[in-house]
């Protein structure tokens, strides 16, 4: 049982509480929590001590939804309602994955892809939430209390769609989201303080469906991420796919159905995993019309059957090589990530490559969870400050439709997170009060070949007379690696109205109809629960705010001082009242009241940093 | 905080910049206002943050850049170095820039990987002197007019040699 933590006489509790935080690695396989306890990151085991949860989710009969090692029994006899590497659809459209080779009914819509089970239609979001709610159980038992946040990783080359369709399926599950990370990122973390390394490294993630390269720079406790590349469409499904493709030629096998084909997918996985440390393999298995598969297959087969998809890894390496302006003498290291790592044609490759022995020290499965469960840590607090910083950069270019169906490249690939840009435009016909406009993503030179993020409408445009109105679009990508738009017409400074159409996420109404369907409380629990988080909000940005006017209060005037506090004291009057809405609308009134406090307080830590001193050695 | 970036990295503004100072007070900065440090804030501190760290992010990329370094040099002198009305060149670098652009075409079209990468090195350190030209021009002789110059070749040249990694890029494809 946890102990109970008292906090000295007089003192605030809040900031020696340990923070519960996670992290997870969210994978096409397998998915696995980790967590930060006194101060070495652990993975987080089941009741039976298996910490890999097998990302498979099965709707059964019997209206329960089953996950993990259960459900993956499920998948030869109930094919259609045992949905394996959702990963692969999040994010995604029918026609970017070959559903021909897929045991499932997709429901037709434009947009992301819908799964029809026997318990109705389901997003890839929806069914990734419920991986996610068997992982925060998980851990919620394990550390005995509610976890404050999570945060979850995702492929460095995951486009904005797939990032927030990750976000979403958190959101979903009713996790907290502390930051979106990347999982080589994630990966170098753990290696890196694992092993005390300084220096340039490289880290090899090939997952279960997905490939990822990223070169880091290590120095004192800084990751910076100097370019990243990679397929969010290869990965150790492909070599299970290539045996598969192999038997059914070698025993001359037709089209099967879905049960034969995820008997035969199975049965590949097996044999791909056997072939890891032995010479060959039998495969053999009855298939549903009674004809008997019996086949044996060598090392050196198995080998020569994938040398194009190892070779498919080799490119987006040398790329971001290039973008880093580096080559292959400038690495100190390559870490291999990702459990497909472990087939030895595949460290032969990159040994070759790289001209060294890949880093193999680490649990290649794990290694992303313990990562994320160390930046977990720090984000929540846990952690005293500057020992760890994690720069990442935006994996592709970000762009807007010019005339002809050309992309125009706004933020380019690999610039550190978090950036901004700004593009101005301006009408093209007199009186103009609206303008269309696309966001894709991608390096390609046709927008047809990009990846269509989003279209906004500025409306709300002042009429005036062709190419007089000056529209400023500014594009934002957080720390997370999502895109945010405005739009301001400058020569007015009239703020432009957005109207985002997702082309491949959901739209907040979608989510929050999802959200609304999950909850099987009565009303009356469902409000009395928003009315105490509401409160506790209040509360936490109230002791935020009183804690920065106790350290911070001479950087600005007296009057600011006291006109942030009567906002204090104005909330924390309305958190009296059962007033949920109000509650949230003081809190807004709060933080705007102190932003330009925030502002100023951030400076004068900057400048501090600058002058070398720690912010305890400062006296105002 | 100050807009200008040299300051906000505690740097006096010339071309040789003190690269290890430089680096060294872009990961201070960055420790002190990176949205990481303020997940479990205030919106209004989280807001700040993401502003300080996209201008420290936007600084550093301007200033780690030669090119992009003497062209804010200039900026901050008034003057623009690359417009619509600015784009004369010397007749020499002109014919120059067109022997690359030759070359450029020839190694595209015979996919030769091997002679862009070539190229690439051969314009890089027409590049570097054009840097240690841009020292002397702007640092010591304050000479703008001639580090304008001199600052738009060093334009061209970043744009040829991105166009051969595009090439580059294609080909590996």
């Amino acid at each position: 049982m946890a102990l109970l933590q008292i906090s000295e006489p007089g003192m605030s509790a809040a900031p020696h509480q340990h923070k519960l935080a996670v992290g997870i690695d969210l994978g096409t396989t397998n998915s696995l929590v980790a967590t930060v306890r006194s101060g070495l990151s652990h993975v987080l085991g089941d009741e039976h001590g298996h910490t890999l949860l097998p990302s498979v989710v099965h709707y059964a009969e019997n209206r329960m939804i089953v996950v993990g090692t259960e459900a993956q029994k499920k998948q030869n006899s109930d094919p259609h309602n045992t949905i394996v590497s959702v990963k692969r659809f999040m994010g995604r459209g029918i026609k970017d994955i070959d559903a021909t080779q897929l045991p499932y009914h997709f429901a037709e819509q434009a947009g992301m892809l819908q799964i029809e089970t026997r318990a109705g239609i389901k997003s890839p979001v929806e069914v990734s939430a419920e991986i996610l709610k068997v992982l925060k159980a998980r851990a919620e038992q394990a550390l005995g209390g509610a976890l404050i946040g999570a945060v979850i990783t995702v492929p460095a080359y995951f486009d904005d769609a797939q990032r927030q369709a990750t976000k979403d399926a958190a959101r979903l599950a009713g996790l907290n989201v502390l930051r979106l990370l990347n999982e080589p990122t994630a990966a170098a973390v753990a290696y890196g303080l694992d092993n005390a390394s300084e220096g340039v490294y490289v880290i090899y993630d090939l997952g279960g469906g997905t490939f990822d390269v990223s070169i880091l720079q290590l120095s004192k406790g800084v990751f910076e991420v100097l370019a990243t590349n990679g397929d969010s469409a290869l990965g150790g499904d492909d070599f299970d796919h290539r045996i598969y493709c192999w038997i059914l030629e070698t025993a001359k096998l037709s089209p099967r159905n879905a049960h034969d084909t995820r008997l035969l997918m199975s049965k590949s996985r097996e044999a791909k995993e056997w072939l890891t440390a032995h010479a060959e393999t039998q495969i053999s298995c009855l298939m549903s019309d009674g004809e008997f598969v019996n086949l044996t297959i060598s090392c050196e087969q198995f080998t020569a059957l994938t040398a194009n998809l190892v070779q498919k890894t080799i490119s987006p390496i040398r790329k971001a090589l290039r973008d880093a302006g580096l080559t292959i003498e400038n690495i100190d290291g390559v870490v291999m990530v990702g459990g497909a790592t472990r087939m030895p044609q595949i460290q032969q490759v990159v040994a070759e490559y790289f001209k060294q022995t890949p880093l193999t020290n680490l649990d290649p499965d794990k290694v992303v969870a313990l990562g994320a469960a160390i930046q977990a840590n720090v984000l929540a607090g846990n952690k005293s400050d500057d020992e760890l910083l994690l720069l990442d950069v935006i994996p592709l270019s970000l762009g807007l439709e010019t005339f002809g169906g050309l992309a125009e490249k706004v933020i380019h690939r690999n610039s550190t997170l978090p950036v901004a840009r700004a593009q101005e435009f301006t009408t093209y016909k007199d009186g103009q009060t609206a303008m269309s406009i696309h966001v894709v993503q991608g390096e390609r030179e046709l927008v047809s070949d990009c990846r269509s993020l989003a279209r906004f409408e500025l409306r709300g445009i002042p009429p005036m007379v062709a190419g007089a109105a000056r529209i400023r679009v500014t594009f934002t990508v957080d720390a997370d690696g999502l895109l945010s738009v405005s739009a301001r017409e400058i020569s007015s400074n009239v703020e432009a109205h957005i109207a985002v159409k997702p082309s491949y996420g959901l739209s907040e109404d979608e989510i929050t109809n999802m959200l609304k369907a999950s909850f099987n409380s009565a009303e009356a629990d469902k409000s009395a629960r928003m009315l105490t988080e509401a409160r506790v909000s209040a509360g936490a940005i109230i002791s935020a705010v009183n804690a920065a006017l106790e350290a911070d209060s001479a950087l600005i005037n007296k009057d600011q001082v006291s006109a942030i506090q009567d906002e204090i004291q104005r909330l924390a009057a309305i958190c009296a009242t059962d007033d949920t809405d109000a509650i949230h609308a003081g809190v807004e009134t709060l933080n705007h009241a102190t932003e330009e406090f925030a502002a100023v307080r951030m400076n004068a830590s900057v400048s501090r940093a600058l002058a070398g001193k720690a912010l305890d050695e400062i006296k105002l | 905080m100050t807009d200008n970036y040299f300051e906000l990295f505690g740097l006096t503004p010339s071309f040789n910049i003190e690269l290890a100072t430089f680096e060294t007070n872009f990961r201070k900065i960055q420790s002190a206002s990176h949205p990481d440090r303020f997940v479990t804030g205030t919106a209004a501190e989280k807001l700040s943050a993401m502003q300080l760290a996209t201008l420290a992010n936007e600084a550093y990329q301007t200033l780690k850049s030669p090119a992009n370094r003497a062209k804010y040099l200039l900026e901050l002198q008034g003057i623009t170095a690359i417009s619509d009305t600015n784009t004369a060149m010397p007749t020499d670098f002109l014919m120059q820039q067109m022997e690359w652009r030759e070359a450029l075409e020839d190694a595209k079209a015979a996919k030769d990987i091997f002679a862009l990468e070539q190229l690439h090195a051969e314009i890089q350190s027409d590049g570097k002197a054009l840097q240690a030209n841009l020292i002397d021009l702007l640092d010591i002789k304050k000479d703008y007019s001639t580090a304008t110059d001199a600052t738009r070749k060093l334009i061209f040249i970043d744009k040829v040699c991105a166009d051969i990694n595009k090439a580059i890029e294609h080909l590996d494809n």
